[in-house]
């Protein structure tokens, strides 16, 4: 847990179970990320990810257990939260008829800053994520990834302590979710404490101290990246080989050196198995193709990935469930 | 569970502050949609060229031949056209809170930490403002084509505030509608299917003398007979219905528009309060 140096987690899920009619969303979620930490809620969608971060930000009521930002209930003390908190992502929103200075004015103005450190906060902040030639242009007008810079800026008009980033790059192109990866980076520097749902892997990996899975309303493992990785066991040894005809005997070459053998994917001409050695295990494994005089095209050791383990936790990969059933998500009858 | 280190919120903590804050809201709320006029000044097309057009088309196309009691259609027509056009009041709010529900934008606001009212009643204010023009427009309209108040200011004055309550009415009709409906297309059928029936089975365009017994019935009960009569008589361009004539309604306009207006607000108002305090624990 990222709570266990003792100080009090900022953002706190504990027990969170919620029903909408029959089906379950949230079915006893339990996660916490400490003072200036990033949580990574990672899952595919429909897997409860967005319903919690509405609880969280006092959209939403919980059905069932506790949830705290900053020590402030969220069912008892909304607006203590709401004082703390910036949200950004699929469930904020910004006005695509006003211009992206007006949207940041505006949030300035309800976040109850007097109009000219409202204006000065604006310009600021447009300049800080590149939108000041953008500025009196109408949201409506603007790119994918500008308005979700715009959003992102909306939220930190104020600076919160606390900021919910509800899958903050899906639907961006590969640069624009490099830039916006930067922008976060920069922001956690400054001690913001982060909660970030996403559905990418990689994303998680990159960004994320502390990860929470989601499956199904449920936290089906949580731990470090690196954590993560190692609880699928060790390292990974790819090899390709040149010629398909030779799939089987590096196969048998790779069993002899490690003991046991390898995923083969002939598509590929990929081989790939666990291995406990390391370094060792690769000398071996290269020992026995010269024996057997298998030509190599590549060979590589690695840590697993991200895909791997969500695909050991939650048995299927995290493309494969692309949109949420209707009905029957629900693991308990309703309450 | 109470707050870890005994803070207490420092804003919004006195009941004085959080009406001050829930003013200024209301009005950060209420701006936003007057800058989208700004923006989009086709959104005012609905509240300025669309009721021109019907004052154009009634006024030289139908009302050629249509035969009012008095033989002046202009007089008779323009109250009719204003009063139509506060029904119409209910349809770009309830059109503007569904466009807020479906892209977020309500969400943004209710994680703020502004006041929760202020959300509604800055659209309703808004909505108002907006209507309050399309009717100066209209009658801008109408003395140029030549219809004329002719009881004096009180009168008119008076003729004004009874549009403007029904408008205020019809605002918080769409209000509550907007937070009902799903679509922004579901929104604009209630406005064809529901609300410009309304505005013509009633004593707006043509007197309801001529419809049949069952229709005429309605048309005279209708609350919108009621504010046509009422602004008629107090623009001076009809005479009073005389008792034994025509429904109680039409016989005591003035009042009767009260108390629809007034039955509209009291019902609708809390509805859509309900309706947006609901949505919270959804």
């Amino acid at each position: 847990m990222a709570t266990t140096t003792g100080v009090a987690p900022t953002i706190r899920a504990d027990g969170l179970i919620k029903h909408f009619g029959k089906v379950t969303a949230l079915a006893g979620v339990t996660f916490a990320a400490a003072p200036g930490t990033v949580l990574g809620l990672l899952g595919p969608n429909g897997a409860g990810k967005t319903t919690a971060v509405r609880i969280l930000t006092t959209l939403l009521m919980p059905d069932g257990g506790h949830a705290a930002i900053a020590g402030y209930d969220v069912v008892r003390h909304p607006q203590a939260v709401r004082e703390r908190i910036g949200l950004a992502g699929q469930q904020a929103s910004v006005d695509e008829y006003l211009t992206g200075r007006d949207n940041l004015v505006m949030a300035g103005r309800l976040y109850h800053l007097p109009m000219k450190a409202a204006r000065r906060r604006a310009d600021e902040l447009l300049e800080r994520f590149e939108l000041a030639e953008a500025a009196s242009r109408l949201v409506k007008n603007y790119s994918g990834g500008m308005r979700r810079r715009l959003d992102l800026a909306t939220s930190l008009v104020v600076s919160p302590p606390v900021l919910l980033l509800d899958e903050p790059t899906t639907g961006l192109d590969p640069r624009s979710r490099m830039g916006m990866w930067a922008v976060i980076r920069e922001l956690v520097q400054d001690g913001t404490t982060l909660l970030l749902t996403t559905q990418y892997l990689e994303e998680a990996d990159q960004l994320a101290d502390h990860i929470a899975v989601i499956d199904l309303g449920g936290v089906v493992a949580q731990g470090s990246p690196d954590e993560l990785k190692r609880s699928v066991g060790g390292e990974r040894l790819d090899v390709q080989v040149r010629d398909p005809r030779q799939l089987a005997a590096a196969a048998g070459a790779m069993e002899r050196a490690c003991g046991h053998p390898p995923a083969v994917d002939p598509d590929v001409r990929r081989l790939t198995m666990a291995v406990d050695g390391g370094a060792a295990a690769l000398t071996a494994v290269v020992r026995e193709f010269d024996a057997a005089h298998v030509v190599v095209e590549d060979i590589a050791l690695r840590r697993p990935t991200l895909d791997e383990v969500f695909m050991k936790l939650t048995g299927h990969a995290t493309q494969g469930a692309a949109e949420p059933p209707a009905e029957g998500r629900g693991r308990r009858p309703k309450a | 569970m109470a707050a870890i280190d005994g803070r207490t919120p420092v804003r919004s903590s006195t009941a004085w502050t959080r009406l001050q804050w829930g003013f200024a809201d209301s009005w950060t709320v209420a701006r936003r949609h007057l800058m989208h006029i700004r923006y989009m000044p086709d959104k005012l097309l609905e509240v300025t060229i669309q009721p021109i057009m019907f004052v154009l088309l009634f006024a030289y196309v139908f009302g050629s031949a249509i035969a009012v009691p008095g033989g002046n259609y202009k007089a008779f027509l323009m109250p009719g056209i204003f009063a139509q056009n506060m029904m119409f009041a209910a349809m770009p709010i309830m059109a503007a809170m569904v466009q807020d529900m479906q892209r977020g934008v309500i969400d943004r606001f209710r994680s703020l930490p502004m006041s929760r009212a202020a959300v509604l009643i800055g659209h309703i204010g808004a909505s108002f403002l907006e209507s309050m023009l399309g009717l100066a427009v209209m009658v801008v309209c109408g003395l140029i084509v030549g219809w004329r108040p002719l009881l004096g200011v009180a009168s008119t004055g008076e003729a004004i505030l009874v549009l403007m309550l029904f408008s205020f009415a019809m605002t918080t009709v769409g209000a509550f509608l907007g937070l009902v409906v799903k679509s922004v297309e579901a929104a604009q059928s209630i406005g064809f299917i529901v609300i410009f029936p309304l505005t013509f089975v009633a004593n707006t365009f043509v007197p309801t003398a001529g419809m049949p017994g069952w229709l005429r019935a309605a048309a005279d009960w209708n609350p919108v007979s009621a504010v046509v009569q009422a602004t008629r008589q107090l623009f001076g361009n009809a005479a009073a219905v005389p008792p034994g004539h025509g429904t109680w309604t039409l016989q005591h306009p003035v009042i009767a528009s009260a108390i629809f207006g007034g039955l509209l607000i009291a019902f609708f108002l809390p509805l859509a309060v309900w309706r947006f305090r609901r949505m919270l624990s959804k």
